[in-house]
């Protein structure tokens, strides 16, 4: 691979879709609606602040 | 041609003491890894491992009683002290001028007053556990399936959830640990794959098979993330933690302009013999398909590289076409190659997949590992075709991507909602009672490979059929007398010797069970021991 196909990806970005095509969510599992009832108890309180909280320094 | 291969994966895990966000994440870092230490050192973690109940809190209340005194004193546990204050202690320059080899005796094994903090160790299933910079890293023992890979890859996550656990057991305060690789705020962390590969084969034929490959197979193994961009200035939802993370092709970097294929050349094995094949392009699976995909289609590609069989595709720009791929939940994007074609990542997958039937099935080749690789990746494929939610139980960012849309949907929320970002978040929380991937499986709504007593075992008991039997066997039933030791050598020093003895293990297949299990079975004084090992390794 080369410099020359490197350079070329600004005019890809550009190109990009960047549109979500909604993919179909039907025949869900029961799993996910047992989860979803009870998230509230789950996830941790304060959601924003949580959030902005997991800063991580530099890895590989 | 096969599926199998010597493998080892590494994980970096996110790290935070919650509401300390300034925390020194090397200290927290170091916290893990000596609790663990101190775990092995108490209770033998690496024998008991295996019976040992997890939601038995009595080994944990034990830990407490003998440990508080010690962590009074201890300085990897003064995290409740402002980061300003902790700075000169330790930093990542630090641990990484204390060397690669792992001390294991005299700060692991003995007992004795010490404020030694271990930071670098090597466990009694053949796995080291260490600080890499500003993460605890989990890397795994080497395997020869990917079904091995995968479950030993399971242990080192049941490992960390062992350190933390001990860690507040010690007095040391809550470790929330996160199997993703970024926090959404600039900062990637990776997790590692590296494949035996023999040297004969010319890297730029491994460049040539391998992009086309890496670009596309995060369909399958990417574990999804809330947010666009390096700092997720977007809430839009894309396939891979990585790909906004890459901006090189080939390249000996891994944590800035990061390449989709690294040059490292460092094989820890007979160097003219063997490359280290070393893959810092993928995600952290939970997910144990995603795993078992992202490592058996892996090896059967490098497989078809080695045979000069691998399909001819160049992509015209592959860190872009990455980036369009990860960034398209519907897989219907198709990205342009050289000469104009254009190709969606379940084409480009078919055509590398279709190159494996025919060889496998050319030559006869039908074992276990090879055919369900074969047929899992035909089977998912089929599905993401048809719709990619079908492949939701197997595939993780599926999976992430069907319970926060189901979730924005029943509110009628946006994905810049924080509590969306918190799931994306709390997905990867390795806590089973919190974290949402083991919540989804805990409903038997993700597929699994292999239950949690299997997985216990693993953190006990090294694989069989490589030199990480030797190592985990050794450390298991001579670790007093080890020094040190890394993936290819174990250094001894004996009571009574002038020197210290060191055994290579160059040979990566070299030291399984079918090698020196005798030596083991035969309970041998250590000089004995090491006089038997010796000449054979």
């Amino acid at each position: 691979m080369t410099q020359e196909s490197f350079s070329s990806r600004k005019q890809h970005e550009t190109q990009e879709h960047a549109e979500q095509i909604q993919v179909s969510t039907t025949g869900q599992s029961a799993g996910v609606d047992d989860l979803l009832d009870e998230i509230d108890s789950v996830l941790e309180s304060n959601a924003e602040e949580f959030v902005r909280g997991f800063v991580q320094k530099g890895g590989q | 041609m096969s599926a199998r291969r010597l493998v080892g994966l590494e994980t970096e895990y996110g790290i935070i003491r919650p509401g300390m966000p300034k925390a020194n994440a090397t200290v927290l870092s170091a916290q893990i890894v000596d609790s663990y230490a101190q775990l092995v050192a108490q209770g033998d973690a690496r024998v008991q491992g295996a019976r040992w109940d997890y939601a038995d809190e009595s080994p944990l209340q034990d830990a407490r009683g003998f440990a508080m005194d010690r962590a009074a004193a201890h300085p990897s546990q003064l995290t409740d002290v402002e980061p300003a204050q902790q700075e000169g202690i330790w930093t990542a320059e630090s641990i990484a001028l204390s060397g690669n080899d792992a001390r294991i005796g005299s700060t692991l094994y003995q007992e004795k007053d010490t404020t030694d903090v271990v930071m670098n160790m090597v466990l009694g299933n053949g796995a080291r556990l260490y600080v890499d910079h500003a993460h605890p890293e989990y890397s795994s023992p080497e395997s020869t399936s990917p079904r091995a890979a995968v479950l030993w890859d399971q242990a080192g996550d049941e490992v960390m959830r062992r350190a933390a656990a001990s860690a507040q057991a010690l007095g040391g305060g809550q470790l929330l640990l996160y199997k993703n690789n970024t926090d959404n705020k600039s900062v990637s962390y990776g997790a590692h794959e590296n494949y035996l590969v023999p040297r004969a084969v010319e890297f730029s034929d491994l460049v040539a098979g391998l992009t086309p490959f890496f670009v596309s197979r995060q369909i399958f193994c990417g574990a999804g993330r809330v947010g666009r961009g390096m700092l997720g200035e977007r809430a839009e939802f894309q396939v891979s933690q990585r790909a906004d993370f890459f901006e090189a092709e080939v390249g000996l970097e891994t944590t800035i302009n990061r390449p989709i294929i690294n040059t490292r050349d460092e094989p820890h094995a007979v160097w003219d013999k063997y490359r280290r094949l070393h893959v810092i392009i993928g995600d952290a699976n939970l997910g144990q398909v995603s795993t078992l995909l992202r490592v058996g289609t892996t090896n059967l590609v490098l497989s078809l590289i080695e045979a000069g069989l691998a399909p001819k595709l160049e992509l015209e720009d592959p860190v872009a076409a990455l980036q369009q791929i990860s960034h398209d939940p519907s897989l219907k994007t198709a990205v342009r190659l050289r000469g104009g074609r254009r190709l969606t990542a379940i084409e480009i997958q078919r055509e590398y997949l279709r190159a494996a039937q025919a060889y496998c099935a050319q030559r006869g080749i039908e074992d276990a590992d090879t055919a369900e690789i074969l047929q899992r990746w035909e089977g998912i494929l089929d599905l993401l075709e048809r719709d990619p939610m079908l492949a939701a139980d197997q595939v993780d960012w599926i999976a992430k991507y069907r319970l926060v849309t189901s979730f924005a949907d029943r509110h009628g929320l946006g994905l810049d909602d924080p509590r969306i970002g918190l799931m994306d978040l709390q997905w990867a929380d390795l806590r089973q009672d919190k974290g949402l991937y083991y919540r989804l499986a805990a409903r038997g709504a993700m597929q699994t490979l292999f239950t949690q007593e299997q997985v216990n075992q693993a953190v006990a008991a090294p694989p069989e059929d490589t030199r990480a039997y030797l190592r985990g066997m050794t450390l298991q039933r001579y670790a007093p007398y080890v020094i040190a030791a890394n993936w290819d050598a174990l250094t001894f020093a004996v009571p009574g010797a002038r020197r210290v003895n060191r055994v290579f293990l160059s040979e990566p297949l070299g030291g399984s069970r079918k090698d020196v299990g005798r030596l083991f079975d035969a309970n041998l004084e250590i000089d004995e021991f090491i006089n038997k090992l010796a000449p054979r390794a």
